[in-house]
């Protein structure tokens, strides 16, 4: 049945080189576990990823709930996990999936790291990596303010602490940060909610685009 | 049943079951918690004290305003409603002021040429005074009632019901 639909559809369309050109490539020896078991490093990148992926999934179901509004913030986040079916799961999901995001892409830059492929020609797909890296960092920064609880409160402040330690500009990025130059409050929560669920994420698809793009071109480096 | 899987086959299906359970896995608690307010209970009611004593209450429709603690999600607030209140022989009657067309207020005896009707002013809806709609004119149905009680001498004011006499 599912065959016959994709036939009809391919006999229209012509979709398979599209997703072979995707999905068929040649994954060498030296990467496959199956041959060396210690090749497993070799999937960090890939689990990354998959928790990105994960990370957008529960974060746009949680936007269902959560208000970015510091009368109601707290107390929509308590509802959705405690009043609504699953919350629990959905929240423990991006709660613990935003650890977990960092400490791959970590994991992933010292495999690119300690296997050299950061080398000729890749030193640009390792510069856009960078990049990746910062932008999950603020993810993760951005995130922790937004159930608006004094955990997140003191981190947030100690967080625009360290930008406001910035030589010469670092007060104007507190400022732009926070949305004020003393209070961590209304603006700062609709700001990071803003920069949470929009602007990093926008800058993180094209990101990984781009990533994704300069791997197919230059195939996976060759063997230690 | 002798025909062989091949190894191709038995990989193809290995992941797959693998990947369904993973999807699963992932899918199913955002789809329930997204489909949350299909299953939440319906508050249970409990009956409103209003400031108007039952001995006050004559046959002219009056508007009788009650406030409710409100949950709405994780949004707790006093909200006010107001019901068309009379009486009719020994029975108190409420109906409710929503407009059965497209859900504007309407209100006694506004309309110069049908003193003893309730009129919405929005399409030129008309009701009797026990609710029920005037043919010819917009609303398909008659006014809501409340349920009523007396409680300490005042009126209590309840759910909301379809409207029971017409
Ligand atoms: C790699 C991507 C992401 C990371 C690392 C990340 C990280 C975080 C962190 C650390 C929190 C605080 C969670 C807690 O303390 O329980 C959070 C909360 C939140 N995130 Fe994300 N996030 C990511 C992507 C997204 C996306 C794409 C969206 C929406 C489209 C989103 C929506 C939210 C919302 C609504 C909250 C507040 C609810 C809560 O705190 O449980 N996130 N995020
Ligand atoms: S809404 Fe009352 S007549 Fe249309």
């Amino acid at each position: 049945m599912l065959n016959r639909i994709y036939d009809w559809i391919d006999d229209r369309m012509d979709i398979t080189p599209i997703w072979r050109d995707v999905a068929d490539h040649e994954v060498p020896e030296h990467v496959n576990p199956a041959y060396h078991f210690s090749a497993f490093v070799y999937c960090f990148g890939g689990l990354t990823f998959f928790i990105v992926v994960i990370q957008i999934i529960s974060g746009m179901f949680l936007t269902m709930y959560y208000v970015p509004d510091i009368v109601n913030a707290w107390e929509s986040v308590y509802y959705l996990q405690n009043e609504v079916a699953a919350g629990v799961i959905v929240r423990g999901m991006h709660h613990w999936g935003a650890s977990l995001v960092v400490v791959m892409i970590f994991l992933h830059t010292l495999r690119v790291f300690f296997t050299g492929a950061y080398k000729a020609p890749r030193e640009l797909n390792w510069v856009v990596g960078v990049l990746l890296f910062l932008v999950i960092l603020g993810l993760a920064f951005t995130g922790y303010l937004l159930p608006w609880d004094m955990k997140a409160l003191f981190a947030t402040r100690v967080g625009l602490d360290i930008a406001a330690s910035v030589p010469f500009i670092g007060d104007w990025i507190q400022t732009l940060l926070a949305g004020d130059e003393e209070i961590i409050g209304a603006q700062t929560l609709a700001r990071f909610f803003a920069i949470h669920v929009f602007f990093l994420p926008a800058a993180l698809f094209v990101l990984m685009a781009v990533h994704f793009i300069m791997i197919r071109r230059q195939g996976i480096a060759g063997p230690l | 049943m002798s025909q062989k899987v091949t190894r191709r086959q038995f990989l193809n299906y290995s992941l797959m079951g693998v990947g369904s359970f993973m999807v699963a896995g992932m899918v199913l608690p955002m789809g329930r918690f997204a489909v949350d307010p299909l299953f939440q209970s319906d508050a249970e009611g409990s009956m409103i004290q209003t400031s108007i004593s039952a001995d006050d209450i004559t046959e002219e429709p009056t508007q009788v305003d009650f406030s409710f603690i409100q949950q709405d999600g994780w949004y707790e607030s006093e909200v006010t409603d107001f019901a068309w209140v009379y009486r009719d022989g020994d029975e108190i009657i409420a109906l409710s002021p929503v407009c059965k067309h497209l859900g504007c207020t309407v209100s006694w005896a506004t309309d110069d040429a049908n003193p003893e009707r309730f009129y919405c002013p929005c399409h030129n809806g008309l009701y009797e005074k026990n609710g029920n709609n005037v043919p010819g004119t917009p609303p398909t149905g008659p006014l809501d009632q409340y349920e009523v009680g007396v409680s300490d001498g005042y009126l209590t004011i309840g759910q909301i019901f379809p409207n029971e006499l017409v």
